[in-house]
């Protein structure tokens, strides 16, 4: 029997607003409990929220970067739930009148495919509080610093197919809200996480099948090994004749596994109405223009601006603006090499990612700039250096030891371009090894590579790699 | 000196005939001595009170007395009073000291009003005579063996028993107008929006007005030109530019339209209740007012509307009280249902458990529409009534109450019959409207009250029409025996 996975994700950015949502109370993470919780936060008796204006900003920000309608005028909505973490017994959301409406985002596939999913809504709310578990001795710690912060929950259509889909679709909306600058996406932190709908059905078939929520999901990688884990359980249930019950569950990374969190007949009947202590929110068309004409190159945009500018391919384009830092350091990179824009492609993909990944760090604190790396490059292009010995320069420069040019010239690696320097090499070197010239000159082409390595070896990799092949071809013929 | 009213102790202070702090050791003295009988304080805040009032005297000598300076009232224990407890008469808060103070007693502190006490209420302002107070009923100075009515019982009993010149109140339903009603009183609630919600504890957020209560309507206006204005800390405030409540006092009558609601004229009032208003209406025809009457087809539901609506919101509204932050938490909770349970259990009231009872219920899934939409939707054509109304008539005149105060007990086993004791209150609050209540007579002995409604923001207007009635009448300078 073959099953088709069907995937929907609610994703919760955090905006980067400097207040919450409801609140003067500052934002910032990691501060000592309960020091950044305010009266409104606290839920004290009498106490009302007012809506922070720069909220709307920013949602009406995402909704245009997704050709969503911004609406005139929604709602906000209380959640009505009891939790130690939710200090008011009901949060605030919107629920029938969201702020932005149906819009679709463009993902691409490893394989080069491209795919669009649907965006059904993104609607405002504030986060709840964080329970703590440990070092209370069987109590429970209650942290509301983080109660009030602002949350755009961006709910997807069930358009995605597989768990790479799902990855692709999340790591799109997260590069998304960083290009507009209105979310910072740590997503340890959990300024960035979602909630994956999955259910399965037979292929061939429309209707959907009974769905499981898996909450909390804080890293692309536990997305995927969700989704993959939850799938083959659905598979199971159905093969085995049973049924998926429709529940909440949670994703144990350590056990790599799903588990039963509530059923829906556990679930809680939510209450939601109007809230009564907030005017509806009214939105005027001149200030979505306002928001409009302050919109960034988006991240589709910059791709086929690189393909067309810098003649990449959609790959590798792709690949670049992933990240509005990434794009901008590639085009500084870029920049610094006139016409060679594969060349800094390459190696922002190559060289610098791979170091990047190594160290765990992000590309606005490489130790190496666009501006040296850029530097660099130059003197491949100008044949100061080959590629391999820029390797060598990349990773000296890497560690602290200066820029490019003085790594160069410390280190003596300049590269040999005299023929007659490179001619007496090539001719110590077939001096030395007649069995193999003999073979070679017997049809054993093979050996030609034997012969550069050699030259190559003698000179420190110095020798400039096109002169040496040149030569050597003319040499053993 | 207990029997002059705010405007008159206002000028006594300022011809510095009296001190602040005279006058604060004299209500003071008269609370000690005759609250006992009326339970209409749940706390008395001497001390602060003697601080602010000299603090006002100071204030005077430097020539930076405000028009109320020195004037001592009390608050609803409703509002946040920081440092001091603010119960709102459930026990839930009985060990509630508030951190902040809420935007009403921020304004009569910078007016610099000494605050004697907190009045005791129905708890969380749910009730009609006062009777669901955690710390017990308040007696009718009129009649100690009757209610105050409710929920604002203590600051109208206060009031009326000459211990305040005047009390801050909240109305939601009624609970400044009947009680105003129901001891003899002048009580006002303002145009939704007008008055700061900031830290006044919310029972249903799209009713609930704090608005003055006092024994005539000039100190109404004086108290409202204190407490009304824009509030940042509440979306739901109005900002509108300042104005003179008692601005229009001496306006003429002469050719006032008064619109009398047929609805409101109908059974169930009582005969001596009618016949005071009907007095009333006399006495303004001969001011020169021309009476038409008015239709209000919809005001019939507006009880049933207002037992939806205001529940489903008190039962979102009082979900804080969880006990886990501040107020009461049970013994040794086993876990956190239990703690739940037991903590909400205990710490509210029957009436409070039943009105979150009802709200959760109309909110449910698969009820919403059929109630609370409903009520919502019928909630529009009751305002859409009173529209259509001022569209021919300038105020609108009708009872306060069905009947006068009623014995302690006598409505308590059927709620039913206590909530339609508000049924003449309840469509304003429900349009938002600003009105009033003035001692208009008494029926066997009781108060019986006159009810004005008005347009939006015609508050100014409103006290006009009741202050040019107690220009010609005397009801409201009427004590209790035992109060004089």
């Amino acid at each position: 029997m073959e099953w088709e996975t069907v995937i929907g994700l609610e994703i919760h950015a955090q905006l980067s607003t400097k207040s919450k949502i409801f609140s003067g109370a500052s934002t910032a993470y990691g501060a000592e409990p309960n020091t950044q919780a305010c009266a409104v936060d606290l839920g004290l008796p009498g106490v009302l929220p007012v809506l922070n204006r720069e909220v709307v900003r920013m949602a009406a920000k995402f909704g245009l970067a997704i050709g969503a309608p911004i609406a005139p005028r929604s709602i906000f909505a209380r959640k009505n739930y009891f939790y130690p973490d939710l200090p008011k017994g009901y949060q605030i959301s919107q629920y029938e009148l969201p702020v932005v409406g149906r819009g679709q985002v463009e993902i691409e596939l490893e394989d080069g495919a491209t795919r669009t999913i649907g965006v059904t809504r993104a609607h405002l709310e504030e986060d709840a509080g964080k329970s703590l578990h440990e070092d209370y001795h069987g109590m429970t710690g209650v942290d509301l610093n983080r109660a009030g912060t602002p949350l755009l929950e961006i709910v997807s259509e069930p358009d995605m197919r597989c768990a790479r889909e799902a990855v692709a679709y999340m790591k799109k909306i997260h590069a998304l809200v960083r290009y507009l600058e209105i979310c910072d996406g740590n997503m340890q932190e959990g300024s960035f996480r979602c909630d994956a709908n999955v259910s399965i059905r037979r292929k061939g078939t429309d209707k959907l099948g009974t769905r499981a929520e898996i909450k909390n999901l804080n890293s692309f990688r536990f997305l995927e090994r969700a989704i993959n884990y939850e799938v083959e359980r659905q598979i199971d249930i159905l093969e085995g004749g049973g049924a998926v019950v429709q529940e909440t569950r949670l994703f144990d990374p350590d056990k790599g596994e799903t588990r039963s969190m509530r059923s829906k007949e556990e679930a809680n009947d939510y209450r939601y109405f109007p809230d009564p202590d907030l005017l509806p929110l009214d939105i005027q068309a001149d200030f979505i223009e306002q928001v409009r004409a302050s919109l960034p190159e988006l991240p589709d945009e910059k791709k086929h601006r690189f393909m067309n500018e810098y003649g990449l391919s959609a790959y590798d384009a792709g690949v670049l603006t992933a990240s509005r830092e990434m794009a901008e350091y590639f085009e500084q990179v870029a920049a610094a090499l006139s016409g060679q824009a594969k060349l800094a492609a390459n190696w922002v993909m190559g060289e610098l990612t791979g170091a990047l990944n190594r160290e765990n760090r992000e590309i606005g604190n490489s130790p190496v700039s666009a501006k040296a790396l850029g530097g660099l490059l130059l003197r491949i292009q100008d044949n100061t250096i080959s590629g391999k010995i820029a390797k060598e320069v990349f990773e000296a420069m890497w560690a602290g030891e200066g820029d490019a040019d003085q790594v160069i010239e410390r280190k003596g690696l300049k590269q040999i371009t005299d023929t007659g320097a490179i001619e007496q090499v090539i001719d110590q070197v077939i001096a030395e090894n007649p069995s193999q010239l003999e073979q070679y000159r017997s049809g054993k082409d093979k050996l030609f590579g034997f012969f550069v390595g050699q030259v190559m070896k003698r000179t420190g990799g110095k020798a400039n790699p096109a002169q040496v092949n040149e030569l050597l071809k003319q040499k053993l013929s | 000196m207990h029997d002059k009213t705010i405007a008159e102790l206002a000028t006594a202070l300022r011809g510095g005939e009296v001190s602040s702090v005279e006058l604060t050791e004299h209500y003071l003295r008269r609370i000690e001595s005759l609250d006992g009988c009326l339970n209409s304080l749940i706390t008395v805040t001497a001390e602060q009170a003697l601080e602010t009032a000299r603090a006002a005297d100071d204030a005077r000598v430097r020539g930076e007395a405000g028009p109320l300076t020195g004037v001592p009232i009390v608050h609803k224990d409703i509002f946040c009073t920081q440092g001091v407890r603010t119960s709102c008469a459930s026990r839930m808060l009985d060990n509630f000291i508030s951190p902040y103070d809420a935007g009403v007693v921020e304004r009569f502190k910078a007016a610099g009003c000494p605050v004697l006490g907190k009045t005791n209420m129905d708890e969380f302002a749910m009730g009609s005579s006062n009777e669901t107070s955690f710390y017990g009923p308040v007696n009718n100075p009129w009649d100690t063996e009757r209610v105050p009515g409710g929920s604002s019982g203590g600051s109208a009993a206060a009031v009326a028993a000459r211990l305040a010149p005047g009390a801050t109140g909240t109305d939601t339903g009624g609970s400044i107008r009947q009680p105003a009603a129901l001891t003899g009183i002048t009580g006002l609630k303002p145009t939704y929006g007008r008055v700061s919600r900031w830290g006044m504890i919310a029972f249903a957020s799209s009713l609930d007005q704090g608005g003055p209560m006092a024994r005539t309507a000039e100190d109404c206006g004086l108290m409202l030109n204190v407490m009304a204005g824009f509030d940042a800390r509440d979306s739901t405030s109005l900002e509108r530019p300042a104005e003179d409540f008692n601005a229009c006092l001496n306006s003429t009558l002469r050719g006032l339209k008064i619109g009398l609601p047929r609805e409101f004229f109908g059974e169930g009032m009582d005969p001596g209740v009618a016949r005071v208003i009907n007095e009333a209406i006399d006495f303004y025809r001969k001011l020169g007012a021309e009476f038409v009457d008015v239709d209000l087809p919809h005001s019939g539901l507006s009880v049933p509307v207002y037992y939806v609506v205001a529940p489903a919101e008190c039962s979102s509204n009082l979900a804080r009280f969880d006990g886990v932050r501040y107020g009461h938490r049970c013994e040794a909770p086993k876990d956190l249902m239990d703690l739940y349970m037991r903590s909400r259990g205990e710490g509210f009231g029957a009436e409070v458990q039943r009105r979150i009872m009802v709200g959760t219920y109309a909110l449910s899934a698969g009820y919403f529409d059929a109630y609370y939409l409903k009520a919502q939707k019928i909630r529009r054509l009751i305002a859409d009534d009173f529209r259509n109304a001022f569209e021919q008539v300038d105020v609108i005149l009708a009872p306060a109450t069905p009947t006068t105060a009623f014995r302690l007990g006598e409505k308590t086993a059927d709620p039913v019959t206590m909530y339609l004791s508000d049924i003449y209150t309840i469509a304003v609050n429900l349009a938002g409207l600003p009105a009033m209540s003035l001692p208009a007579g008494f029926a066997e002995g009781l108060p019986v009250g006159m009810q004005l409604i008005g347009n939006y923001f015609d508050e100014a207007r409103l006290l006009g029409v009741a202050h040019q009635y107690q220009m010609g009448t005397e009801w409201h300078q009427m004590a209790p025996a035992g109060f004089e």
